[in-house]
């Protein structure tokens, strides 16, 4: 994005890692991955669309890199690798080669970087985070694989979005139902607000002109 | 309710065809009616309802629910004459019933006195066409105040020492104060500045049917789903329907002006839903499409009579096309601001909106606004500090510290109206109905962005003494991306260097009324909305005044 200066650029590219591919042609198709997200998630044996159950395992690993569980739920309990499987087959499904490649590539990095480790789900957190971290631009060259990207856009950083849209989209529309993502933020799930709206405003005594005795717009 | 409504036959010749519905057309549409015309509106967008909007920010974002589709109707840009375009999505607007007044951010800046006669005040500055309007503040006042009134605008009149003259207080006191609001006060009080309430097209108190706001806080780039918002499609439209002499036509994309041997224009030539090809007689026509596609459509019914374009006898058409610039800075706050509830901004400043150029080295004026304008998937994409862990665990810890304690100030300013930039048709890329492409041309006039970082700092100034915790500002560049389309079909007295004459009737023919944010002469500073719906209010006054004497057929 060339051209940072404008909100009205920010806001209309803001998920433009996704415009592309992630939210082609289909979109009411997000209620129903949302959905199959839910039950997906609930279910012993989660049913899958797009990956395999061995794909769906990195996936979920890679989202669980991004949006960890730590004292508080995560990618991984928000279901967000089935929200992606269920997209892939419905509105995302341009973006569908883009994934295979990228997780073969995935696959690749992990054995350059830990030859001993076989696939990207069995390494350590910290292991991951490198290879992860290997798709990154800055990284220091000498730690980077250098193998050609999946597609335009960096895979990792599909991810990235992918992530970020299934976690936060409003609950109530679409989005994850147990509103996990929302929770973090700290945003009330709520579409209607009375003030105060926070600490600043909740004894504010109201707009008052600038006494005249310190004013230069008048002097 | 539905059966009363105007339906008119394509052969049928009515008094008005009007082309979009958006800030212009709806009030067009309204005032025409209303005075007795009988109206159609064609308008390229859906027709959609309070209850198809709601808060899916990819839908609405990501996939252009609101807006003009990139891959339907694309765009290129360059930055100068020389270059070839490059396609790229350079505009966005509302392409709905209403137009981009249903998803704007509903700041209601007037503008100044100084706005309409900076040239005759500053003289002439190097590589523009800056020149005075051929109205006046005081011309346009009362229609400002109607819009207040009619649309709906909730402020505090007189609050701002650097305020206008206004003939009648607003209608409806201030929204609530937001956290935003109430630190950007105290620091400009600080400052010695004068903050004062946001005027707001947004309704602070029920009013003609229609909700206050609900504080839902998905405002800038939604549909308002309790109508609270201003816009044309809850506060004009329905009036125009209710004349029973209105017919809003969606799905109609209107791609040429049709034209007699006499020079006299006939109609509109559009492409409904199924893309079969219609023309709507009228006895005369207003376009109020926006600043781009009110000027590509005049380039697009081109013919051996106005080969260089319709009403294009200047050459003018298209051109001085005006952004707004501005600087966007972020602050970090020690509490909770929980600025994600309610609309966008309830503070804004004024004290640098005219400036004397000789002192500040550079041209400019502007203000400045308190805001939160994010979703919660645009505050975690885009809105963590420079440098911040862009994942895992730092990300989320961050995400869940900073989105209830970050607000924004904005600047908003002057854009100098320079020959050069422009919309035109491109010569290469086709528009899903084989339509050529708009094709824009920008480069920020060097005084522009000067006059943009300058105010930016004014903002993280104001973000200091505020007590932010941390701040930053996105960098300031050239643009290359619009929303304000300002300019392009400008207003004047003398046919050779404007469109259109200060009835808002083209200088070349004599039933053609065009009337958005192309009108424009100058750029004001940033919140061109309200100009452009006064605009239209006064443009309906003397169209049905001319119509009325016969003076336009």
């Amino acid at each position: 994005m060339k051209n940072n200066l404008s909100r009205r650029n920010f806001l209309s590219q803001g998920c433009s890692g996704v415009s592309a591919v992630w939210v082609s042609a289909h979109f009411p198709a997000l209620l129903s991955a949302a959905k199959h997200a839910r039950e997906s998630a609930q279910s012993a044996a989660p049913k899958l669309a797009f990956f395999t159950p061995e794909q769906a395992v990195e996936i979920d690993a890679i989202t669980s890199r991004i949006i960890p569980t730590d004292g508080t739920p995560g990618a991984h309990e928000a279901g967000v690798v089935y929200f992606i499987d269920q997209a892939l087959t419905t509105f995302a499904v341009d973006d569908q080669p883009h994934y295979r490649e990228g997780l073969a590539d995935l696959a690749a990095r992990t054995k350059e970087l830990f030859p001993s480790i076989d696939k990207f789900s069995a390494a350590t957190p910290e292991q991951q985070d490198e290879i992860l971290g290997s798709f990154d631009e800055k990284m220091p060259a000498q730690r980077r694989p250098n193998r050609p990207r999946p597609g335009g856009q960096n895979f990792f950083e599909t991810v990235r979005s992918h992530t970020i849209i299934a976690f936060l989209l409003d609950p109530d529309s679409g989005g994850d139902p147990s509103g996990t993502g929302w929770k973090i933020l700290g945003r009330e799930r709520s579409h209607m607000f009375q003030p105060p709206f926070g600490y600043y405003d909740q004894h504010y005594a109201g707009w008052q002109a600038v006494p005249a005795a310190t004013d230069k717009a008048k002097s | 309710m539905r059966a009363d409504l105007a339906k008119y036959k394509t052969s049928d010749e009515v008094d008005f065809v009007i082309v979009g519905s958006g800030a212009a057309g709806g009030i067009m549409a309204k005032e025409l009616s209303t005075n007795g015309f009988r109206v159609v509106v064609l308008e390229q967008g859906p027709y959609l309802t309070e209850a198809d909007f709601g808060h899916n920010e990819v839908k609405i974002l990501a996939q252009d629910f609101l807006t003009n589709h990139p891959k339907l109707q694309p765009n290129t840009f360059r930055k100068t004459p020389e270059e070839k375009a490059k396609p790229q999505r350079a505009v966005v607007y509302g392409r709905l019933v209403g137009g981009t007044s249903v998803h704007f951010t509903a700041n209601f800046w007037r503008l100044h006195e100084i706005d309409f006669i900076e040239r005759s005040k500053i003289g002439p500055v190097a590589g523009t066409t800056l020149t005075d309007w051929p109205i006046t503040y005081a011309d346009l006042e009362p229609y400002y105040t109607k819009v207040e009134w009619e649309i709906g605008v909730s402020g505090l009149a007189g609050a701002s020492p650097f305020d206008p003259p206004r003939s009648k207080p607003y209608p409806m006191p201030p929204l609530p104060t937001k956290g935003s609001g109430v630190l950007f006060e105290q620091a400009a009080r600080k400052l010695g500045w004068h903050a004062f309430p946001a005027p707001m097209a947004i309704l602070s108190q029920p009013r003609a049917g229609r909700s206050a706001c609900i504080n839902c806080g998905f405002c800038l780039a939604f549909g308002c789903e309790v109508g609270a918002k201003s816009s044309s499609l809850a506060a004009a439209i329905p009036v125009a329907e209710k004349t029973g002499r209105c017919e809003i036509r969606p799905n109609s994309y209107v791609h040429r002006i049709e034209m007699d041997a006499n020079g006299r224009a006939t109609g509109a030539v559009y492409f409904d839903e199924n893309r079969n090809v219609h023309l709507q007689k009228a006895k005369a026509v207003v376009i109020c499409a926006n600043g781009a596609e009110t000027p590509r459509l005049l380039l697009l019914s081109a013919s051996k009579q106005f080969p260089n374009g319709l009403a294009n006898s200047s050459g003018y058409v298209g051109k001085n096309l005006m952004l707004n610039g501005g600087g966007i800075s972020f602050g970090v706050f020690e509490h909770p601001v929980n600025d994600y509830k309610g609309f966008a901004v309830s503070r804004i400043l004024h004290d640098f909106y005219e400036n004397d150029p000789q002192k500040l080295g550079f041209y400019g004026g502007g203000g400045i606004d308190a805001r939160y304008d994010l979703t919660p998937i645009g505050f975690a994409m885009g809105a963590l500090p420079p440098g911040s862990p862009r994942w895992g665990k730092g990300y989320k810890d961050l995400l869940a510290h900073n989105f209830q304690r970050t607000f924004e100030v904005f600047s908003h300013t002057t854009s100098l109206p320079v020959e050069n930039n422009s919309f035109s048709l491109d010569p290469d890329v086709k528009d899903a109905w084989g339509l050529p492409a708009l094709r824009m041309t920008y480069r920020d006039h060097p005084d522009d962005l000067k006059f943009a970082r300058w105010l930016n700092d004014h903002g993280l100034q104001l973000l200091d003494a505020a007590g932010a915790q941390k701040k930053w500002s996105f960098p300031i560049d050239e643009q290359q991306f619009a929303v304000h389309l300002l300019g392009t079909c400008r207003m004047g007295n003398d046919p050779k260097t404007s469109v259109i004459n200060k009835d808002h009737r083209t200088h070349d023919v004599k039933n053609l009324f065009l009337c958005d944010g192309s009108s424009m002469v100058t750029s004001g500073r940033g919140q061109p909305t309200m100009t452009i719906e006064a605009l239209a209010f006064r443009a309906a006054d003397r169209i049905t005044d001319l119509a009325k004497r016969n003076e336009i057929a």
